[in-house]
């Protein structure tokens, strides 16, 4: 029951940093150029990659225990 | 290239997507197995990117930078929420068989199906331009790509217009994928693994063209950047001069992030074809993925777009025009074979669900509540749903295209697009608080839902009449007969907003605001707050079976099944059922309440929950329940499943604490009949050669008379008794300092266990030659250098030397005493032919004072301490001591210690 709390924690403080770091007023704290590519471009696709790994990492970790509470419904 | 050679292409390129489909769902196993796999169902979720992300992304880009990229923000986002929300909305869908977005929220706030006819009805109006902007899409491409330029575009004749043929072609396609045959469950593998397969193609031939464009046509992205950079407004995008982003990239986020559960294809991919929870998982963090990967080319495509074409090229058709005017007209069509593939996977999905909710929340519960027509008597309906369902398909896609004719051509594609996700996000509000907010009603549900629409009609829809023409463009600047106040994209004086966010705020607002309000001040009506607590709670469907208390005739509920899942697959759900719960189905006359729901969910996996719904309340008796009655029952349910849980948790601790006191009882009694044991036996022990001492010691006191043979006899047994004593009271003075510091400090030094084999067999062959006992060394692994204390090892090898002459018969008896190596162990076993040991004393013989045999008529060999104290020894040099061997063959005792690392070893040797 603990896991399963910690899991859903993580899962919407994730989304709340998303939700921060990829809206304004934070994007507009982004201009100019590095290495000859726009920052705002490189940001952009920076964090948007961190959030789908932290994503990845709590869903695969967890897999087996969603799998436990999937038995209600069996796949057909 | 001349446009019937086009379009025989894309056709070509279409029906070898149908002959992918036939494949899958003839069965080949290989193929089937696809449809079981996370990926192709993450693939399928990827019907999201329309041509909107093909064709209309890379034109938003070229117009406003990196304005496209809310649209796969906001799915991200929710995917991050996908654990809790997007597994729940999963799970209930699962249970309830919910086929469409409209059933769902029609199946949470109950009975009444004019709350699913009005979700099927706003799917309709709003997806129509969606659908329109695929087609307009298409012919773009067509006009784009026809030697003979925009001339055959959507100003030419009907007839000659590639995207009529194009609309046919993906109906036809539609009715084919999406209404074959009926299946409980409304499962379509073929087109699931088609879009899965078009999804593929999709993600490569952005990305091909992305390459061409990067480094073909320029030298990489740096040299891209760099020429974009001296154009001022497209500089002004990322030097931080323009306009900072604001509430529209907010909005567009926010409308992104319902609609990927919101719209019907999205929830038709999701859910309804969704063979396995687990694949969600897997889905939650790919989907994602392959909305960044398939984004990564959009901006370089779009600044492409507008260094190298004339600024008055259709911004919506850059990527085809791009290779076709740099003279590869090749690639030019694999580019617009993509965009085929985009807007196809889309049309078809949207098209399957639209029409499915169409059938059964709007066509059929209509068709059966008219008696007249005598449906609910007719023997097989299935032919009349599929053909309803076709039927629908057919109209919704000549809306489509009726409305790209007449409407689409002044917008982009982003802003039709945007449209449809703005009504269909009317449908969250009800969708979220259906499945977490217990108390929201039918009657809010609707308020808020109707109003939200209404909204959106008035920003959006009249004013894309109006700038088309339908309407005057008088009533977008002044309002409606000049009331300024109700400017439709300024709506109550509010300025400053672009019209989608404009139209966002205000339907939303207006939307939850009726919601709330409504379901607070309204009454949930018994049967609302039985689904209520069935969705809110997850209950068990049993219980709210009970709650809902229906009886029926089996027969009745079976007839009418079978007319609409056919009555094999009826007879062979309903025999799975019964045997679940020990039912005979053969013999069982009277359904329960959890039977009939059993039956009106097999019918709802068909036809919808509303229609199925009024078909099987047709044949249940109801019984009539109070409110009261039904709010006790409820409220009962919910206080016992709480005082349910937290018992469990109780208990469950309970049970733990219990667990560990019977332990520790347990030990504490053992440890006590040992300390007793310890007690008897040490005073046994300690006054037996006492005894005997004092005994011979009087009487060479007191007779004079002794002969001097007699003296020595006796005084040797005193020696004997008081050496046998100050062994005894050396070997209880070890042990007793062994166990006070539990960890004896041991010297640590290097052992060859070879040598201390060789010193003991050294020491005991005198004791072995007097008891006539043999004694072999076997010495297998030399050196055998083990940390340790040299003295203590010896002593513990001794022991049980000792031991071993103790228990061999003489003469016969043979002990054996061999060091071998046992991987990164050294092993030394000492073994005798003697009587051994029983099994049953294997863990005994170490105890203290423990001697094997009959204490009392067996002579006492020792004091019982020595296999004791080797025990502690060994465990203190990190090792083990245990006893093997057969009854017949004599015992085996072996000790394992931990082999110096080599390392070590020779190091020390060197030094």
């Amino acid at each position: 029951m603990l896991r399963k709390t910690a899991r859903r924690d993580r899962v919407l403080a994730l989304f709340g940093a998303g939700v921060l770091l990829l809206n304004p007023p934070i994007v507009n704290l982004f201009s100019g150029y590095v290495f000859g590519v726009p920052a705002l471009y490189l940001y952009f696709f920076g964090v948007w990659a961190l959030v789908i790994g932290a994503v990845a990492l709590i869903c695969e970790r967890g897999a087996g225990q969603a799998a436990d509470g999937g038995r209600d419904t069996p796949p057909q | 290239m001349s446009q019937p050679v086009l379009v025989a292409i894309a056709v070509a390129y279409l029906l070898l997507l149908f002959a992918i489909a036939w494949a899958v769902e003839r069965g080949s196993d290989r193929l089937s197995r696809l449809t079981g796999s996370s990926v192709v169902y993450t693939l399928s979720l990827a019907v999201y990117c329309s041509s909107w992300t093909f064709n209309g992304g890379v034109g938003k880009a070229s117009q406003t930078g990196l304005d496209f990229l809310p649209i796969y923000l906001g799915p991200t986002l929710v995917f991050c929420l996908g654990p809790l929300v997007l597994r729940r909305i999963l799970r209930i869908s699962r249970a309830n068989r919910i086929t469409s977005i409209a059933d769902l929220i029609g199946a949470r706030f109950g009975k009444r199906a004019s709350l699913a006819a009005l979700v099927t009805t706003i799917a309709v109006i709003g997806l129509v331009p969606y659908i329109a902007l695929q087609l307009k899409s298409i012919s773009n491409g067509l006009a784009a790509l026809s030697s003979s330029g925009s001339a055959a575009g959507i100003d030419g004749p009907v007839l000659a217009d590639g995207a009529l043929w194009a609309a046919i072609v993906l109906t036809i396609f539609a009715m084919l994928f999406g209404s074959r045959s009926i299946r409980p469950g409304e499962h379509h593998p073929g087109m699931v693994v088609a879009v899965a397969v078009e999804s593929i193609l999709k993600l490569i031939i952005l990305t091909v063209i992305g390459l061409f464009v990067v480094y073909w046509l320029f030298d990489g992205f740096g040299d891209l950047f760099a020429q974009a950079s001296q154009v001022p407004d497209i500089g002004a995008v990322f030097d931080g001069s323009s306009q900072p982003y604001g509430y529209s990239w907010i909005s567009m986020t926010l409308l992104a992030a319902l609609a990927i559960f919101c719209l019907p294809r999205q929830f038709q991919v999701m859910v309804v074809e969704n063979v396995d929870e687990r694949h969600l998982n897997r889905a939650l963090w790919l989907f994602p993925l392959y909305l960044l990967a398939i984004n990564l080319f959009v901006l370089p495509i779009a600044i492409a777009g507008r260094l190298i074409l004339s600024p008055d090229t259709d911004p919506d058709s850059l990527v085809l025009a791009l290779p076709y005017l740099t003279g590869h007209p090749w690639l030019a069509l694999i580019a617009f074979l993509g965009g085929l593939s985009a807007a196809a996977s889309m049309v078809v999905v949207e098209a399957t669900a639209l029409s499915l909710m169409v059938c059964n929340d709007v066509v059929m519960p209509a068709l059966l509540r008219v008696k007249r027509l005598g449906l609910a008597e007719k023997s097989d309906l299935t032919r009349l749903l599929l053909w309803i369902r076709r039927a629908a398909m057919a109209a919704i896609m000549a809306l489509g295209y009726l409305y790209m004719r007449h409407d689409s051509a002044q917008f982009a594609l982003v802003s039709i697009g945007l449209m449809s996700f703005v009504a269909v996000a009317q449908f969250a509000p009800a969708i979220l608080g259906g499945i977490y907010w217990r108390n929201a009603t039918w009657a809010g549900a609707f308020a808020g839902i109707s109003l939200g629409f209404g909204i959106w009609c008035y920003t959006l829809l009249l004013p894309s009449f109006a700038r088309s023409g339908a309407l005057g463009m008088e009533f977008i600047a002044h309002g409606p007969a000049g009331i300024a106040l109700l400017r439709p994209y300024e709506l109550f004086g509010l300025r400053g907003l672009d019209p989608v966010t404009h139209a966002t705020f205000w339907s939303l607002l207006a939307n939850i605001g009726a919601f709330v309000a409504v379901s607070l001040v309204g009454n949930q009506r018994p049967m609302e707050r039985a689904r209520a607590t069935m969705f809110v709670d997850a209950v068990d469907s049993g219980e709210v079976a009970q709650i809902m208390r229906r009886t029926a005739l089996v027969p009745d509920l079976m007839t009418v099944t079978a007319r609409f899942v056919g009555r094999e697959k009826a007879v062979e759900a309903y025999a799975n059922f019964a045997r679940t719960r020990g039912v005979d189905p053969d013999t069982t006359m009277r359904a329960d309440a959890e039977t009939v729901l059993f039956y009106e969910r097999l019918l709802a996996g068909v036809i919808g929950a509303a229609s199925a719904r009024v078909l099987v309340g047709a044949v249940v008796e109801e019984e009539p329940l109070g409110m009261d009655e039904v709010m006790r029952i409820l409220d009962e349910t919910s206080k016992v499943f709480e005082a349910n849980r937290q018992l469990q948790e109780k208990s469950y601790e309970l049970e733990n604490a219990t667990a560990e006191l019977r332990a520790a009882n347990a030990r504490l009694k053992v440890l006590d009949r040992l300390k007793d044991d310890f007690v008897v036996t040490v005073n046994h022990e300690l006054r037996t050669p006492l005894a005997s001492i004092r005994a011979f010691s009087e009487i060479l006191r007191d007779h004079a008379g002794i002969t001097d043979g007699e003296r020595r006899e006796f005084l040797q047994i005193v020696v004997n008794e008081s050496e046998r004593l100050t062994r005894l009271i050396n070997q209880l003075l070890d042990l007793s300092k062994i166990e006070a510091n539990g960890s004896m400090p041991v010297a640590n030094s290097k052992v060859d266990l070879a040598e201390v084999a060789r010193e003991s067999v050294a020491a005991v062959r005198q004791v072995f030659a007097e008891n006539r006992v043999g004694l072999s060394l076997d010495i297998a692994v030399e050196p055998a250098h083990v940390l340790g204390d040299h003295d203590r090892l010896v002593q513990v090898t001794i022991n049980l030397l000792g031991n071993a002459v103790k228990f061999s018969p003489p003469e016969t008896g043979k002990a054996h005493l061999s060091l071998r190596r046992e991987r990164e162990f050294f092993e030394i076993a000492v073994s005798d032919n003697g009587k051994g040991i029983r099994a049953e004393d294997r863990e005994v013989v170490f105890e203290r004072f423990r001697q094997l045999g009959d204490t009392m008529t067996d002579k006492p060999h020792g004091a019982g301490l020595g296999l004791a104290i080797s025990q502690r020894i060994v465990a203190q040099h990190g090792g083990d001591i245990w006893v093997e061997g057969a009854e017949n063959k004599g015992a085996i005792f072996k000790i394992r210690l931990k082999a110096m690392p080599s390392k070590i070893s020779g190091a020390k040797r060197a030094r």
